[in-house]
């Protein structure tokens, strides 16, 4: 529980920083930052209008403080292309992201672990330097192609899954989200295979490993009450740590696949200069990977009685 | 190699490897497909058959032929030499944005290593934070912020890609600096600065110009080619393969080259530099041995 | 019944490494009666830890058993699959390791395997194995162990781990404890309580032992037969206390000599001179020979066999009867 709670303390600085750089992307902004977004409705009155509602002419800190008041009450701006709320704008399309996320993250385990296992349990033979060879050709491979080419392959090719968007009822959902999902997937599937084939060889190789052989423990049994279980703590970390990578990329395959979620939202308010929403939106995804880190260090807590009782 | 039957068990024996670069089959697999690339890359004027940007509303969406070797686009423009041009354009932005971030981190990495306390401390949160963002949504934003071009691309990889050089650096130095030759250049009473960049820096560098050589490099090309897909790379009309793809992605039920010969030079020349990292990476590790 | 419990007939184990084939164990032969003790001594890198991971098939990746039988009540081990050997370990045949912290499975809890066997082997029902974990944690002598059943192996101390172990290995009533130096990594008192332990369990149930290690006074307390390995090889048989008061072998000799002995204050320990051999290039002949105060000649080139002595002991020294001038 310390634990847990140590890590929150120092997650508030990190929380305090995100902030800080979301506030300061509008003075990154060349120029005026009012007109330049306002580009061609920039008439005069517009420009003061932003200027006093953003308070562009008092000092920094004076700024950061409206900022932060603002973030508390729950008010992200306003949709300078929709006029409305951007929170709602926001609030209103994320569910779809965090499916996307959610599908994502299944589905890179179902892949990775059973392909880890495959790796380690016969070390530097055949199917292990199959299994090695993967991050070479994956790395290279950028999210969004991958994703065009399963569009290509199973959405018009074969028609397996529908193109893009969302689909309606949970098996709609399950359907249109599976090819985006399976994109993310495969990007992170490296990574993973890659840490848990080595906690799974670590392991493998361990003391308790043999005690346990020597107590006749073989096959489903060893794997699963044995091997997975101190393999995946070490996986959860590495999880945790690319959970970052893993969002990024939600961002892409929503442009790929037309997904109407946050990442979607985000791009086409790059084009419509929507910047409050822009700016929403980076704040957002800054605050879900801290969130999903902390919930990581929960789930490590829970899975390392060690950490869990102290020494 | 085999040893040792007795019971008909035979028991493999690991092969000894050499040191040499050049028998690392990584290496030089990747050293040779990456100067391949490179080298048309470089040679762009000599081998395209035509300007990348002219167009011929006449000649539009031909398969490969004689004129032109892999067709062209749905504005007629060839295919084969947009490839080469952004080959030029892709590879040149990749290696400059490597740079900057390279300089920053590994001077702000040494900082934090050398001295420690609370520059340390100040450091790790900062990177922390940078890090809270998904590498994607920070550098969309901030090529927004920015305006569209070369510049943002570099300013804002280098805004967000420094932290990665800092750690390994960092790391590296945290140990190195135990070392003897470092207590000996104390004494000497030499200044800090110098012990750092003549003394410490060469003999922990070579981790990050790994990293710089694959890792990040391959991340840089995949992000310049990322932002042109989406629309918020090098404004058009340069050739670059990120808006071949995005251009092809319609047309790809009738001239899927169009997104896929883009698609794969990406994926070849990520797959060169992968093999050059990984070959590199044993090298330093046998040398360490 | 005559035959032993485990008879081990010129077992040879193999190890690959990049410097070399290494023969660990290179024709060793002892037996087991039951309900006895033997102790398996000698250095680090002698075999014996091979040796005793051979017999159930627990040799780590890079190594084989490229000759000789390892037969349990009147059974083979040797050709056995690996799902066969599962079926003895740990039911007929059971190990404890050295290293208790390493060799418990830190995220499960003590009580969930000490169940474990039990539950795989004997079929029982986890409420049942449950009882018996408890019941096996107070006959260990683990104090409080309605409450010490949940808890994990990192909460206990060396010498409480240890005694786990042992409730482990005594789950399913095994025949025979293979024991890899159990004693080695704990305090010297709490290394008396073990020993003791070891010996009033094997006593109530005639459960045979195979103890191995390097320490000379911890096999005299609970062994009463002894096999000295050397380089691999078994140099030395015999019943226990006859062969520590009068080694027939110059190594036994000199490990005796090099003992503390807490009974009798000794004039002084002497260590044996140079180091262990190489196991990939031995030395000609006696492996032993270039440490040997009474080398030969003949040491040199011949291969001592194992010859038997009265009484039913044995040695591999081509002149063991210099070892009976000298006095340990």
């Amino acid at each position: 529980m310390s634990f847990v709670i140590h890590r929150l303390l120092l997650l508030i600085p990190v929380a305090v920083g995100v902030t800080i750089i979301v506030f300061f992307m509008i003075h990154l902004i060349p120029g005026d930052p009012a007109r330049t977004i306002l580009g061609i409705h920039a008439t005069a009155p517009a420009i003061a209008e932003l200027h006093r509602e953003w308070g562009l002419n008092r000092p920094l800190a004076a700024q950061y403080w409206l900022f932060l008041n603002r973030l508390f009450h729950g008010n992200l701006g306003q949709s300078l292309f929709y006029q409305v709320p951007a929170r709602t704008l926001i609030f209103g399309r994320l569910p779809v992201t965090l499916w996307l996320i959610i599908y994502s993250v299944v589905l890179a385990i179902v892949i990775s672990v059973p392909l880890a296992m495959v790796a380690a349990s016969r070390k530097d033979g055949a199917r292990d330097q199959a299994v090695r060879a993967i991050p070479l050709v994956g790395l290279g491979m950028p999210q969004f192609l991958t994703g065009i080419v399963l569009i290509y392959l199973f959405a018009l090719r074969v028609h397996a899954f529908p193109v893009g968007g969302y689909g309606s009822g949970i098996g709609g959902h399950l359907r249109s989200m599976f090819l985006p999902s399976l994109t993310v997937a495969i990007g992170l599937a490296p990574v993973i295979i890659r840490s848990l084939r080595v906690s799974m060889i670590e392991v493998l190789g361990s003391d308790y490993i043999t005690t346990a052989r020597a107590k006749g423990v073989r096959g489903g049994r060893l794997l699963a009450r044995h091997v997975l279980r101190n393999a995946v703590i070490p996986a959860v970390t590495v999880l945790g740590i690319n959970i970052g990578f893993l969002i990024g990329g939600t961002l892409i395959v929503e442009n790929v696949f037309a997904i109407p979620g946050i990442g979607q939202l985000m791009i086409q308010s790059i084009f419509a200069r929507d910047f409050p929403v822009v700016q929403g939106v980076t704040l957002v995804f800054g605050v879900i990977v801290v969130v999903v880190n902390l919930l990581t260090d929960v789930a490590y807590t829970l899975l390392d009685p060690r950490v869990r009782f102290g020494r | 190699m085999t040893a040792l039957t007795g019971t008909g068990l035979p028991v493999e024996l690991p092969r000894a490897r050499s040191g040499r670069w050049y028998r690392q089959p990584a290496l030089v697999a990747g050293l040779m497909v990456t100067g391949a690339i490179v080298a048309m890359a470089i040679a762009a004027p000599l081998l395209a058959s035509d300007n990348p940007t002219a167009q011929n509303l006449g000649a539009t969406l031909q398969g490969p032929g004689a004129h032109h070797l892999l067709g062209t686009d749905q504005l007629g423009r060839d295919t084969w030499s947009r490839l080469l041009y952004g080959a030029r354009v892709d590879l040149r932005v990749a290696f400059i944005a490597v740079l900057f971030p390279f300089c920053i981190g590994t001077f702000l990495g040494s900082l934090a290593g050398y001295f420690g306390g609370w520059v340390d401390m100040v450091l790790m949160r900062l990177v922390d934070i940078v890090v809270a963002f998904p590498f994607y949504v920070l550098v969309i934003a901030l090529v927004f912020v920015l305006g569209p071009g070369e510049r943002s691309i570099y300013i804002a990889i280098a805004i967000i890609g420094w932290v990665s050089y800092a750690r390994i650096i960092r790391g590296q130095i945290l140990v190195a600096k135990r070392q003897e030759y470092v207590l000996a250049a104390q004494s000497g009473g030499l200044p800090t600065y110098r012990i750092i960049a003549r003394h410490l820096l060469p003999n922990v560098i070579s981790q990050a110009i790994v990293y710089a050589l694959s890792v990040d490099m391959i991340q840089d090309i995949l992000a310049i080619v990322t932002l042109g897909y989406l629309g918020l790379g090098i404004p058009p009309p340069t050739a670059d393969w990120g808006s071949m793809i995005a251009a092809g992605q319609s047309f790809i039920t009738t001239r899927w080259e169009l997104s896929m010969i883009p698609g794969i030079a990406v994926v070849i020349t990520g797959f060169g530099l992968s093999l050059i990292g990984d070959g590199l990476a044993d090298l330093l590790r046998r040398g360490e041995s | 019944m005559n035959a032993a419990l485990l008879e081990v007939r010129d077992l040879q184990v193999r190890i690959a490494t990049r410097r070399g084939v290494v023969r660990a164990v290179d024709g060793v032969s002892f037996d087991v009666p039951r309900g006895a003790a033997l102790g398996l001594v000698g250095e680090s890198g002698s075999g014996k830890t091979m040796t005793l991971r051979a017999v159930l098939g627990l040799l780590p990746p890079e190594a084989r058993i490229t000759a000789g039988q390892v037969i349990f009540d009147g059974q083979d081990l040797v050709p056995l699959s690996d799902a066969q050997l599962s079926r003895v370990r740990g039911s007929r045949v059971s190990m404890i390791f050295q290293e208790p912290m390493s060799a418990l499975n830190p995220v499960m809890r003590v009580g969930a395997q000490i169940a474990e066997g039990p539950v795989v082997h004997l079929g029982y029902s986890r409420a049942r194995a449950a009882e018996r974990a408890l019941e096996l944690m107070r006959r260990v002598g683990i104090p409080d162990p309605e409450r010490r059943l949940r808890a994990y192996p990192h909460e206990f101390s060396g010498g409480m781990r240890q005694r786990v172990m042992i409730a482990i290995a005594l789950s399913c009533d095994p025949e025979l404890i293979l024991c890899d130096e159990p004693t080695t990594a704990l305090d010297v008192t709490i290394q008396d309580q073990i020993l003791r332990l070891l010996a009033r369990l094997c006593g109530e149930s005639g459960v045979s032992l195979v103890f191995v290690t390097h320490d000379l006074p911890v096999v005299a307390q609970i062994c009463d037969r002894l096999a000295v390995m050397y380089g691999g090889q078994l140099v030395e048989r015999g019943e226990a206390s006859e062969l520590l008061a009068a080694p027939r072998h110059p190594y036994t000799l000199g490990l005796v000599r090099s003992a503390p002995d807490f009974d009798e204050v000794r004039e002084s320990l002497v260590p044996i001179p140079g180091s262990p051999p190489s196991l990939i290039t031995p030395p000609p002949g006696c492996r032993f020979h270039p440490r040997c105060a009474f080398a030969e000649e003949d040491c040199q080139v011949t291969e001592p066999p194992l010859h038997l002595l009265p009484g039913g002991r044995a040695t591999a020294c081509l002149h063991d009867e210099r070892c009976l001038q000298a006095a340990p």
